[in-house]
C-alpha cells in the first residue's frame, strides 16, 4: 500500500542516509536535498507525498523554506529540528508544519509521525463516528463511548474532545485551542485549558495520570493519539 | 572603542579631581577665618587621600600639586601671593606636598597589588573550573563512544564469528551507550545555558500532578525496580511555572535518586500549596547521604563518594540554577527514619479554577 514519495531536506548526510534506509525498509519512495534551495525546487518538480524538513539549514532558515513551501504545497511537512526551544517548534507549527521531531529521535516515532500525517492528507472520508481502542467519539450525535458506555460530557469538554480526535496524532498548540474552543478574546486564559484537558482525562482515560489518549507536549500542546501503536 | 572608553575615563578622572580640589578650596575660603590656615592643609590632605582610593595615580598627584599650590596662593599668609612668608611655613608646605605625594603612590600600589592578587585567584578559579568539566567530560563522553566503536568494530570485522546473540547484545550495547551520550550532552547544554545567564524563563499555566506524571512516564525504564507513588490533592490549586525547565528539574531529581539508592526503594512525590508558594518533594527510604557530603551535593561536579558511574555531577546543580530561575529555593536532608528528602519552594501565581464547577 505504501510507495508514497518522501523529500528529506537535510544538509547532513549521515542523517539523511540514516533516513532513507529507515524509509526505504519500510517501503517508501525517498528523494535528498541537502538545501533548502535544492529541497524548493524537488518540491515543485517532483511533489513528494511528504516533506521532512530540517529547521537548521546552511542556506536559508527551515522556517523561511517552510513558509515558502506552504504557500502552495499542501501535502504534509514535518518538522525535524535539533532545537529543544518550544518557540521554535511553536512558531513552525503555526506557519503550517504538521509535525515535528527532535533529534535524537527513535525510528519507530519517526514512521508513527509520517503514518499518521500521511493517512490525514489521504482525507479520511467524512467520518460520522470515529472508534479507538475503548472510546468511541459519535460526531454526528454527539454522542462518546468509553467501554460502550455513554460518557457524559459538557459543551465544551465534547468540543475540546472532538477538535482533539478529529486531528488525531496532530500536536494542537495551546494557542490554537484556546482560539478554536474559547475565542480570541480567552486567549490568554490557558488556566481553562489545564483544567478541561484534566476533566477530560479522568472521564475518558482508563489512568487519567497516564493518559494513552490525551497526550502533553511539554510547553506546546496537546495531541490526541488513537492508535496505541505511536510513541 | 576600548581606547575611546579609556580617554573619556581618565578626562572624567581629572574633572573628579578639579572639582573636589575647588570644592574643599570654596569651603575652607569660607572656614579659614574659624580654623586658621594650617587645618585647611588637613583638609586638602583629606581629600587627595580619598581620591587616592578610587583614581588612578596621575590625577591624584594632579591633585597633590594643585592643591598645594591653592593652600600656598589663598591661605598661607601672605595671602594671595605665592611667596611662603615664615621659614615654618614653607617647611610646612614642603612637608605637606611630601605627605600628599607618598599617600598618593602608596594607595595606588596597594591598589595594584589588590588587583593582580584577584586577577590571579580569579583565573586559578576557572582553570579548575574547566579542569575538572574536562576530567569530567572525558570520562564520561569517552565511555560511551569507546563501546560504540568497539562495538559497531567487532560487528563490522567479526561479523562471521559472532553469534546471533552476541551481535544482539552488542546492538543493545550501542544503543545504551548513546542514550547515555545523549543525556550528558543534555546535561552539559543545560549547564552553559545556565552558566552563560540566557535561560529565559517561559511561565504558563501549569497543572502540578500532569507535569509530575509526563515526567514519570520518561523515566519509565529507570523505576522499573522502584516503587512510586505520588500524593497530590485534587484540589491544589494550578500554578505559573515553565513546564519544561520543572520538567527537568523533577526528571534529574527522581534520576538521581534511582543512582543512589538500591532498587526496591521507595519514592514518594508530594505537591502541596504552603503560604502562596509551590511546595514540591521527593523523598526516599533509601541509605540518605553523608552528613559531611550533604551540604555539597548541589556543586558543580560533585560527585558523591561511591556514585556508580554515568553521571557528570551536574544533574543537581542543573536543578539547583533552574529553580533559581525561578526565584525559588531547595533544600535536601537526611530524615530521622532513615533516606533523604529534596524540598522545592517556588514563590509564584496560583489559580484555583480547578476547583470550580464545570462552565
Amino acid at each position: 500500500m505504501n510507495s508514497h514519495l518522501i523529500l528529506i531536506i537535510d544538509d547532513e548526510v549521515q542523517i539523511r542516509k540514516l533516513l532513507t534506509i529507515t524509509l526505504h525498509s519500510h517501503k517508501f519512495q525517498v528523494i535528498e536535498a541537502a538545501s533548502g534551495k535544492e529541497g524548493i525546487a524537488l518540491v515543485s518538480t517532483k511533489v513528494p507525498d511528504l516533506v521532512l524538513l530540517d529547521l537548521g539549514l546552511p542556506d536559508e532558515s527551515g522556517h523561511v523554506i517552510l513558509k515558502h513551501l506552504r504557500e502552495w504545497y499542501t501535502n504534509p511537512i514535518i518538522i525535524i529540528s535539533v532545537q529543544t526551544h518550544e518557540e521554535d517548534i511553536i512558531q513552525a507549527l503555526d506557519n503550517g508544519a504538521n509535525d515535528y521531531l527532535v533529534k535524537p529521535f527513535r525510528t519507530g516515532e519517526l514512521l508513527a509521525r509520517i503514518r499518521s500525517a500521511l493517512r490525514k492528507a489521504g482525507g479520511e472520508p467524512n467520518i460520522s463516528v470515529a472508534a479507538f481502542t475503548d472510546l468511541s467519539i459519535d460526531f454526528a450525535n454527539r454522542i462518546v463511548k468509553k467501554n460502550n458506555i455513554v460518557v457524559k460530557l459538557t459543551a465544551t469538554e465534547y468540543a475540546l474532545l472532538s477538535l482533539l480526535a478529529r486531528n488525531d496524532g496532530k500536536v494542537l498548540t495551546h494557542q490554537y485551542l484556546l482560539k478554536q474552543i474559547w475565542g480570541s478574546s480567552h486567549q490568554n486564559e490557558s488556566q481553562y485549558l489545564r483544567v478541561f484537558i484534566a476533566q477530560l482525562r479522568k472521564k475518558i482515560e482508563s489512568d487519567p495520570n497516564r493518559p494513552s489518549y490525551i497526550n502533553t507536549e511539554s510547553g506546546i500542546g496537546y495531541r490526541f493519539t488513537g492508535n496505541k501503536t505511536l510513541l | 572603542m576600548k581606547q575611546f572608553l579609556f580617554k573619556t575615563d581618565t578626562q572624567k578622572q581629572f574633572i573628579i579631581t578639579i572639582t573636589v580640589v575647588l570644592s574643599i578650596t570654596v569651603i575652607a575660603l569660607c572656614l579659614h577665618h574659624f580654623i586658621g590656615y594650617r587645618v585647611v592643609a588637613f583638609m586638602f590632605l583629606v581629600g587627595v587621600s580619598v581620591l587616592a582610593m578610587f583614581l588612578d595615580i596621575v590625577p591624584v598627584l594632579l591633585a597633590a600639586f594643585l592643591s598645594a599650590l591653592i593652600w600656598d596662593f589663598f591661605f598661607i599668609p601672605p595671602r594671595f601671593t605665592i611667596t611662603v612668608g615664615t621659614p615654618e611655613d614653607r617647611l610646612h608646605l614642603l612637608m605637606y606636598f611630601i605627605v600628599a605625594l607618598i599617600n598618593a603612590v602608596l594607595t595606588n600600589k596597594i591598589r595594584r597589588m589588590e588587583k593582580s592578587i584577584q586577577d590571579k585567584d580569579e583565573k586559578e578559579k576557572s582553570v579548575l573550573f574547566y579542569n575538572t568539566l574536562l576530567n569530567s567530560l572525558s570520562h564520561e563522553l569517552r565511555t560511551p563512544i569507546t563501546t560504540i566503536i568497539g562495538s559497531t568494530d567487532n560487528l563490522q570485522a567479526n561479523s562471521n564469528q559472532l553469534s546471533e546473540k552476541d551481535k544482539v547484545e552488542l546492538i543493545s550495547e550501542i544503543s545504551i551507550a548513546a542514550i547515555r551520550l545523549n543525556q550528558q550532552v543534555e546535561n552539559l547544554l543545560n549547564m552553559s545555558r545556565l552558566e552563560s545567564g540566557i535561560i529565559q524563563i517561559k511561565k504558563d499555566w501549569c497543572d502540578i500532578s500532569d507535569l509530575v506524571y509526563k515526567t514519570l512516564q520518561r523515566l519509565d525504564s529507570n523505576l522499573a525496580k522502584y516503587s512510586v507513588s505520588v500524593e497530590i490533592s485534587e484540589q491544589l490549586p494550578l500554578f505559573k511555572l515553565d513546564f519544561g525547565l520543572m520538567e527537568q528539574v523533577i526528571f534529574n531529581l527522581i534520576l538521581n535518586v534511582t543512582q543512589h539508592t538500591p532498587e526496591g526503594t521507595r519514592i514518594i512525590i508530594q505537591a502541596e500549596c504552603i503560604h502562596n508558594k509551590l511546595m514540591l518533594s521527593v523523598t526516599d527510604n533509601g541509605n540518605g547521604f553523608r552528613e559531611n557530603e550533604i551540604h555539597r551535593a548541589f556543586e558543580k561536579f560533585y560527585r558523591l563518594k561511591g556514585s556508580p558511574t554515568g553521571g557528570t555531577g551536574l544533574g543537581l546543580s542543573i536543578v539547583k540554577g533552574f529553580i533559581e530561575a525561578h526565584n525559588g529555593s531547595i533544600t535536601l536532608e537526611n530524615l530521622s527514619q532513615g533516606g533523604s528528602k529534596f524540598t522545592i519552594l517556588i514563590p509564584t501565581e496560583k489559580s484555583f479554577v480547578n476547583g470550580m464547577h464545570n462552565e
